[in-house]
């Protein structure tokens, strides 16, 4: 059961990472992608009608830690304080951002509104990269399983290159989406941005791999003792020479879905090295937070998933109906809800 | 209380009320504008869809608001109540999480549905998306409602591993303490949408322009209005009521201001309380009246203040003031809205603007109304964080000190000034631009293939 919610949890967190992944990614580059103002509205209408959805999976995945992991929600978010104050301010900025920026046709207000949409985007996918960094490096829990994650502690050299990495993907991700919601001179830089982007992506993240073994060796225990398990890491490494292929011949839906697999594998690949720990201890690995010392009792894990089985199923199919009605290239110049009849 | 806990208190009660001013407006207007998009597809009358289309705009403001000041209430169990977090979780999680899965996915898919979806949908899908965004703020009330109702009355649960284990989900929700209480909230933003519109169309009216908007508004507003101020008083505030004379009863005692445990007890209108004297000052009562409110005879004995420990009151001043700006402003709404319906049925109302004026101005009250119901509800739960069983000093977290707390909050403060300029600035050039804002010609969002 535990295990069940374990890769519950982790499931919730890939989809907010792949879905929000890439209006982050949007959010990071369009100063790049997008030059003139109907660049910058094509840009805002291919993420305008599902960035709040996707931004709900890690409302969910707060509630569903906070269910099923109570000591790790609690021992997580009050010892990364600070950095995740700042992630939930960074979100303030960048839904008002994106929600305000149609409110007036004016180039004072949208000019201050696109910097603080592409500052807040970067910043999240820093941060989050950061947060995944010092989760897996593991952090100096006391005996009561709580900790004090200052920034002077989780500005690490390992953390920083998974911030990085995590900046890297976001931004191809986001690349990926633009190349394929849009067309002309825009799907045009997209696709080179997304190119250069796979460049300095492929040696980044070999470097986080090697890494990733130095810091935390156990990484490999769980691969060791079930060596099939290696297929998933296997499966990553082919997903990176496919994004070459299909980045070479502009094939833009197959270079999304390869971002998308690329992001899901990844998080699988580390789930799998870090299971059972959620919240792994370092130096005492004994004080570690694991799916068995740090779950709720069992009726509540029970009902929750059946409530959850039910609930997943009807926000797929209305997520898979809000994506198919907006499906297809975005109108050149853009289309924001103040030209529509109701905003 | 160490220094941390009362930051926590602090920056939790200034997120959640600045938070809560969009939920109530959000929620307020989903039944209007689903009366609206539905009178619209029915009759085909383009001024219902015109007012749909305003009221959605202005729905869609205070939404992106909500949601931005919403996130930081989730999150902050875990940053500042960490140790409430991992003593509750098996059970607040659970609300917590149905919240996000069952509401939140709902609003925000077809919030999209209904602003953009306009052109590449049928009309009657158009209907339900505003029918389902709707579903979606009222579940979105229930759930936190329901998580607030555990604070009060906990039921479903067992306490055992040094925390709190839940041993019936259908316990949970189906809470005697939630019902009423929700009934009371989800009435009170009702209340507060329609006199939200009703002053909006008032506004137009007195300015001359719009004025066939500006009747319908006022209309609708005055007339569900008065419905919702009778609601909001009796059944709901009643049944409510008596679910903390049941509950809570020391609760009771401090909202009232009542000192002394006595049979016949009154109610107090006005009046200061002294915590010096245990007594209310100059206070202006109705005599036999609380005992009858409380347990329907006149005679029967209500505990006051007295009957319990004084390190078991929650804070009396405030509690008190709250709950008697909540109940005073209640009424004086019905004897405006009623008013206002006496005029309209002698078919004097659009020719007094004396009343307009009234109705125009009373804009803020009922989002000060909502917001003190919130100040009694959990300020009078102190010293409890959850009722009985957690005291509030106990759940704060271990690691986060008042230093880090207040620096957040500062950040807060700063950040909602900026957001609370914008939204009124936003929310104040839809009212100029008025209902007639000529659409641009339709075009299609998307290119399908």
């Amino acid at each position: 059961m535990e295990s069940v919610w374990f890769a519950v949890i982790v499931f919730v967190l890939t989809v907010y990472t792949v879905l929000d992944g890439f209006d982050l990614g949007v959010g990071l580059l369009h100063p790049w992608a997008a030059r003139t103002e109907p660049e910058r509205r094509t840009v805002l209408a291919s993420i305008g009608p599902v960035w709040d959805g996707n931004e709900v999976w890690l409302i969910a995945f707060g509630g569903l830690l906070f269910l099923a992991f109570p000591r790790v929600y609690a021992a997580g978010f009050s010892g990364f304080y600070l950095p995740l104050m700042m992630v939930l301010w960074l979100l303030i900025g960048r839904g008002i951002a994106i929600e305000w920026r149609h409110g007036l046709d004016d180039p004072m207000w949208k000019a201050p509104l696109d910097l603080l949409f592409f500052a807040c985007s970067g910043l999240l996918a820093l941060l989050f990269g950061l947060a995944v960094g010092n989760v897996v490096r593991g952090v100096p829990l006391d005996p009561q399983g709580y900790y004090q994650g200052l920034f002077a502690w989780m500005l690490n050299p390992y953390a920083l290159l998974i911030g990085a990495l995590s900046l890297t993907l976001l931004a191809l991700h986001g690349a990926n989406w633009l190349a394929l919601k849009t067309e002309g001179t825009l799907q045009q830089r997209a696709r080179g941005i997304a190119r250069w982007l796979l460049r300095v992506l492929t040696p980044v993240l070999a470097l986080a791999t090697l890494a990733t073994f130095g810091v935390r060796a156990g990484m490999l225990h769980n691969y060791r003792a079930a060596p099939a398990l290696l297929v998933v890491p296997l499966l990553v490494a082919g997903t990176v020479a496919a994004l070459w292929l299909y980045r070479s011949r502009d094939h833009d839906l197959g270079a999304f879905a390869c971002s998308s697999g690329l992001i899901a594998g990844l998080a699988a690949a580390t789930a799998i090295g870090l299971h059972p720990y959620l919240l792994p201890s370092e130096p005492l690995p004994e004080r570690g937070l694991t799916i068995a010392n740090a779950a709720s009792n069992s009726h509540s894990l029970a009902v929750g998933l059946l409530w959850l089985s039910f609930g997943l199923t009807v926000v797929v199919s209305h997520m898979l109906f809000v994506y198919a009605l907006f499906r297809g290239k975005v109108a050149e110049g853009g289309q924001e809800p103040s030209d529509t009849e109701y905003v | 209380m160490t220094d941390a806990a009362v930051a926590d208190r602090i920056q939790f009660a200034f997120t959640v009320m600045f938070h809560y001013l969009f939920p109530i407006t959000t929620m307020g207007l989903a039944p209007l504008l689903v009366l609206l998009t539905t009178l619209h597809l029915r009759t085909g009358d383009d001024r219902y869809g015109r007012a749909a289309q305003f009221w959605g705009r202005i729905f869609a403001i205070n939404f992106a608001a909500g949601v931005v000041t919403g996130i930081p209430m989730e999150f902050q169990f875990g940053t500042n109540w960490a140790s409430f977090s991992a003593f509750t979780g098996s059970v607040i999680g659970q609300t917590l999480a149905m919240e996000g899965i069952f509401a939140f996915f709902l609003e925000s898919g077809f919030l999209a549905v209904f602003l953009f979806g306009a052109g590449r949908v049928s009309p009657v899908l158009h209907w339900l998306s505003s029918v389902l965004l709707a579903a979606g703020a009222l579940i979105s009330g229930f759930f936190i409602t329901a998580t607030d109702a555990w604070m009060q009355h906990p039921v479903g649960y067992r306490v055992a591993h040094g925390r709190v284990e839940l041993t019936s989900l259908w316990a949970l929700i189906t809470n005697p303490f939630a019902y009423w209480q929700y009934l009371h909230v989800i009435n009170g933003a009702f209340l507060a949408g329609s006199m939200l519109m009703a002053s909006i169309g008032a506004f137009y009216l007195l300015r001359g322009r719009h004025t066939g908007f500006g009747r319908l508004s006022v209309l609708i507003g005055l007339t569900l209005g008065t419905v919702f101020s009778i609601t909001q008083i009796f059944p709901t505030g009643d049944m409510n009521a008596r679910n903390v004379v049941h509950y809570q009863p020391v609760k009771q005692a401090a909202y009232e201001g009542l000192f002394r445990s006595q049979a016949d007890a009154p109610i107090a209108i006005i009046g200061m309380p002294s915590t010096e004297q245990h007594r209310l000052l100059d206070p202006i009562e109705v005599p036999g009246l609380l005992s009858f409110l409380s347990y329907g005879e006149a005679q029967k004995t209500v505990p006051g203040l007295d009957r319990f420990p004084t390190d078991s009151w929650p804070p009396v001043q405030v509690t008190y003031y709250a709950y008697h700006i909540m109940v005073g402003l209640g009424t004086i709404f019905l004897a405006l809205l009623g008013l206002g319906v006496l005029l309209a049925w002698r078919r004097r109302l659009f020719g007094s603007p004396w009343y307009l004026w009234l109705l125009m101005l009373a804009l803020p009250f009922p989002y000060i109304a909502n917001e003190a119901g919130w100040v009694v509800t959990e300020v009078g739960r102190q010293p409890w964080l959850v009722w009985g069983l957690m005291p509030t000093s106990r759940g704060t977290s271990p690691t986060v000190e008042a230093g880090e707390t207040i620096f957040t909050l500062l950040g807060f403060a700063g950040i909602y000034s900026v957001l609370i300029a914008g939204v009124v600035f936003l929310l104040g050039r839809q009212i100029v631009l008025g209902p007639d804002r000529k659409p641009a010609p339709r075009r299609r969002l998307v290119r399908t293939r």
